[in-house]
C-alpha cells in the first residue's frame, strides 16, 4: 500500500481538523480568531480578576471564563454598557464533562444594537453547585436555569422559582444530564415499574397548585373524600334538572 | 408572602434496586411563595389533554370571575430526553432525533444540526448543498407558519382556514415524502451534505407549491386581516413592548411583532443570506394580531426567497467530496481497496469532530434556533444542546395571560406558536 493511502486512512483516523475562520460574512461584526474581541478586551480591563481566561472555539466564537461568584456583576455590565449592550441572553446550559471535572454553566449571549455574540462560562466544582440567579437582569433566566438545576444539579441562588420543569416534580432518581447518570436512569427497571404502577397521579400536583400551605398528601386525602362520596350520590335526571335547578335561580333572582 | 418548605428525598437506598447506585445525596429543600388565595378565586385546569393547548401543555389558571390572575404553566410531558440520548449516539445518528423535536418544521431541525456540526468540524458544505438546505429550510418555515396559521383559525373560531392551509401543507408533505421518504421525520440532512440529491422534478414541485400558495395567503388574508371577531379577538390582547420582549429572550416572530427587526438571517446570517432579497416584517404593538401579521407577511418573504433559491441552485454534487465525513459510492466500495476502508472505517466508528464547543444559531420558524455542541474529539458527542426557541417563548406566557380574559389565555397561546415536542424535548 502506498504512503499517500496511509495518509488518507490516517486522516480518517483524526477526522476533520477543525474550523477555520469563516470568511466575512455579510453584516454581523464577528471578530475572527486573530482579531480581538472588543468585549473581551474590555473585561479584561475592565474585571481583571473576575476574568479568568479567554479562548476563541469554532473559529470566530469567543468564549470567556469568568469568576463563578461575580458572575451577575459581569452579566449586568455587559447588559447596561453602552458599547456592549448583550441585551438578548440566548441562552444558559451547562455541560458536564464526566469525570468528577467540574461542571461548566454557559451564558450565551447576543447584542441585538451590536450584532455580536459572546459566551461565558463559570466552572462550578461538584462540591459546590452553587450560583446567583441572573433572573433579576433577564426574565428569560427562569425557566433557562430551572431546567439547568432540573438536569444538572445546580442551585441557583435567589431563584424566584426553583422547581423541576422537564422532570416530574417528585422524580427521585437525581439529575439525568449529569455524566455519572446511566442513560436507563439509576433505579432498576423493576424498581422502575413498582414506582410506575404505584404512583399516585396527585404526585402530579405539586403543592403549590393547591393553595396555601396545604401539602399534596392533605389534598390527597381531601380529593380521597370527595372520591369516595361520588359514588353514592347519583345524578339527577332531565325531571329534576328542570325542577330544580331553574327555580333556585329564579329565587335568587326575585330576592 | 409566607413560604412553605418542600423537602425532597432522593436516594433512600432502601427503595433502590439492585443494581442502582445512591444518588448525589438529598436535593437541598426549596422554599416556595405560597400563592395567596382567596375565597373568590377559582381554579381551573386546563390540559395537558386539551386541543387548544396545542400538545400536551398543561395551564393552571387561578381565575377572579374571568380575569386570569395567575397562570402556572407546567411543562414535561412529553419529556424523552433527547439531548442525554444524543450522548450515546454518533453525530450522524443524532440527525432522526432532531426532526422529532420540531415535526411542524423538520427540516430546519435537520439543517440546523448539521450545520452546527460542520462549523465545529471546519467542513464547508457544496454550494448546490447550501442552497438546498436554504430551499429546505424556507419551505419548513412555511410548513411550520401553515400549521400556526391553521390552528390559530380554529382557536379564534373560524374552520375555513384551517382546511386551506392544511390543504397547502399536505404539498409540503409530499415534498418531503417525495424527497426523504417521510412526510415528517425527514432526517434529510448528512454531516458534510444531504442523504441524496434532489429528486428528479422536485424543484419544479416547489416552484408549482410556492406558486399555487399565493392565491390560499390571499384568500386567508381576506377570510381574517379585516374579519370583525378575528380582529377584536386579538388586537390589543397579549400585548408586550419591545424592551420586555428583548429582556424575556422572545425570538423570532413573537419578538419582531413587538418591533424588534432582529432576525438571525439578517442579523448573522449563514448560507449566503445576506445575498437573498427579503424584508424581515416587523409589528408595531406586540399584540396577538401583530403577530398574525407578522407571520403572514413571512411566508409571502419565504415564498420570494424560495423563487431566488430556486433560480439560483447551482449543478455540482451535493456532498463534500470528503472520505473523513460522507461515505465512498457503493460501486467504489466494490472496486477499490481505500474506498472500502474509508466505507469500514466511517461506519464503524463515525464521523470524528474535533474537540472544541459550537454554538450555532438559525432562523427557525419560532424563533432563534441553537444548536450548541461539545465534542471531545470523539465520535460522540460530549454534549448536545438545543436552544428551544417554543421553550423560551412560553415562559413568558404567565406575564401574557395574567390580567387578562379566560379566552384570551386560548389566544395568546396559539399566537406564541408553540411545539411541546421542542419545549419538552
Amino acid at each position: 500500500m502506498t504512503d499517500r493511502a496511509d495518509e488518507s486512512f490516517d486522516a480518517v483516523e483524526r477526522g476533520p481538523e477543525g474550523a477555520v475562520e469563516s470568511s466575512a460574512s455579510g453584516a454581523a461584526r464577528v471578530p475572527g480568531a486573530d482579531e480581538r474581541h472588543p468585549s473581551v478586551d474590555a473585561l479584561r480591563e475592565r474585571f481583571p480578576g473576575a476574568l479568568l481566561r479567554s479562548e476563541v472555539q469554532a473559529g470566530d466564537q469567543h468564549v470567556v471564563f469568568i469568576e463563578p461568584d461575580r458572575n451577575v456583576e459581569v452579566l449586568k455590565w455587559l447588559r447596561d454598557e453602552p458599547d456592549h449592550r448583550y441585551n438578548l441572553l440566548v441562552d444558559v446550559t451547562a455541560v458536564d464533562y464526566g469525570g468528577s471535572r467540574p461542571i461548566q454553566l454557559v451564558y450565551q449571549l447576543w447584542s441585538i444594537p451590536n450584532r455580536m455574540g459572546l459566551r461565558l462560562k463559570c466552572e462550578l466544582p461538584l462540591s459546590k453547585l452553587e450560583i446567583d440567579s441572573v433572573v433579576p437582569l433577564w426574565d428569560t433566566a427562569n425557566w433557562l436555569e430551572r431546567e439547568v438545576y432540573d438536569l444538572f444539579g445546580v442551585q441557583f441562588r435567589g431563584h424566584p422559582d426553583p422547581r423541576r420543569i422537564l422532570m416530574p416534580e417528585f422524580y427521585a432518581e437525581g439529575h439525568p444530564l449529569r455524566k455519572d447518570f446511566p442513560l436507563r436512569g439509576r433505579f432498576s427497571r423493576a424498581e422502575q415499574t413498582r414506582r410506575a404502577l404505584t404512583q399516585d397521579p396527585e404526585d402530579y400536583y405539586p403543592p403549590t397548585d393547591f393553595g396555601p400551605g396545604r401539602s399534596p398528601q392533605v389534598a390527597r386525602e381531601q380529593a380521597g373524600s370527595l372520591l369516595e362520596q361520588r359514588p353514592d350520590r347519583e345524578l339527577p335526571t332531565n325531571e329534576e334538572r328542570t325542577e330544580t335547578a331553574p327555580e333556585d335561580e329564579r329565587g335568587g333572582a326575585e330576592k | 408572602m409566607a413560604k412553605t418548605k418542600i423537602e425532597y428525598t432522593v436516594g433512600r437506598t432502601g427503595e433502590m434496586g439492585m443494581d442502582a447506585r445512591p444518588a448525589q445525596g438529598p436535593i437541598a429543600p426549596v422554599e416556595l411563595e405560597e400563592p395567596a388565595f382567596d375565597a373568590d378565586s377559582m381554579l381551573i385546569n386546563v390540559g395537558p389533554q386539551h386541543p387548544a393547548t396545542h400538545g400536551v401543555l398543561r395551564l393552571l389558571l387561578e381565575l377572579d370571575g374571568e380575569t386570569v390572575t395567575r397562570c402556572t404553566p407546567h411543562i414535561g410531558y412529553l419529556h424523552s430526553s433527547f439531548e442525554k440520548l444524543g450522548e450515546y449516539r454518533d453525530w450522524n445518528q443524532i440527525v432522526p432525533l432532531t426532526d422529532r423535536m420540531d415535526y411542524l418544521a423538520p427540516l430546519i431541525y435537520n439543517c440546523a444540526y448539521v450545520m452546527a456540526v460542520e462549523k465545529l468540524g471546519g467542513i464547508e458544505v457544496t454550494e448546490r448543498c447550501k442552497v438546498v438546505r436554504v430551499i429546505c429550510m424556507e419551505l419548513d418555515r412555511i410548513f411550520g407558519h401553515l400549521l400556526w396559521l391553521g390552528t390559530w383559525a380554529i382557536d379564534v373560531g373560524a374552520f375555513t382556514p384551517f382546511l386551506y392551509a392544511f390543504q397547502q401543507r399536505e404539498k409540503i408533505y409530499q415534498l418531503h415524502e417525495s424527497y426523504t421518504g417521510a412526510r415528517i421525520t425527514t432526517s434529510a440532512t448528512r454531516v458534510g451534505g444531504m442523504l441524496a440529491d434532489l429528486p428528479e422534478g422536485w424543484a419544479e414541485g416547489v416552484r408549482e407549491f410556492v406558486n399555487g400558495l399565493q392565491k390560499t395567503l390571499d384568500e386567508v388574508d381576506a377570510l381574517l386581516t379585516t374579519n370583525g371577531i378575528h380582529v377584536g379577538r386579538t388586537q390589543n390582547v397579549g400585548v408586550i413592548g419591545a424592551e420586555d420582549a428583548i429582556n424575556s429572550g422572545f425570538t423570532g416572530p413573537n419578538l419582531r411583532a413587538s418591533g424588534v427587526p432582529y432576525d438571525v438571517r439578517k442579523d448573522n446570517p449563514y448560507y449566503d443570506y445576506e445575498t437573498y432579497d427579503f424584508e424581515v416584517p416587523i409589528g408595531e404593538y406586540g399584540d396577538c394580531y401583530d403577530r398574525y401579521l407578522v407571520r403572514m407577511e413571512e411566508m409571502r418573504q419565504s415564498s420570494r426567497i424560495l423563487h431566488q433559491a430556486l433560480d439560483r441552485l447551482p449543478g455540482g454534487p451535493i456532498n463534500v467530496d470528503d472520505p473523513r465525513v460522507i461515505l465512498p459510492s457503493k460501486t467504489d466500495c466494490m472496486n477499490d481497496m481505500e474506498s472500502m476502508i474509508h466505507h469500514f472505517k466511517l461506519v464503524m466508528e463515525g464521523v470524528k469532530i474535533p474537540e472544541g464547543d459550537c454554538y450555532f444559531p438559525v432562523e427557525g420558524s419560532k424563533g432563534e434556533l441553537g444548536m450548541y455542541i461539545v465534542s471531545d474529539g470523539g465520535s460522540k458527542p460530549v454534549r448536545w444542546r438545543i436552544r428551544p426557541p417554543s421553550f423560551v417563548n412560553l415562559s413568558v406566557i404567565s406575564k401574557l395571560v395574567e390580567g387578562g380574559l379566560l379566552a384570551d389565555v386560548i389566544m395568546v397561546n396559539a399566537s406564541l406558536d408553540i411545539v411541546l415536542g421542542e419545549i419538552d424535548r
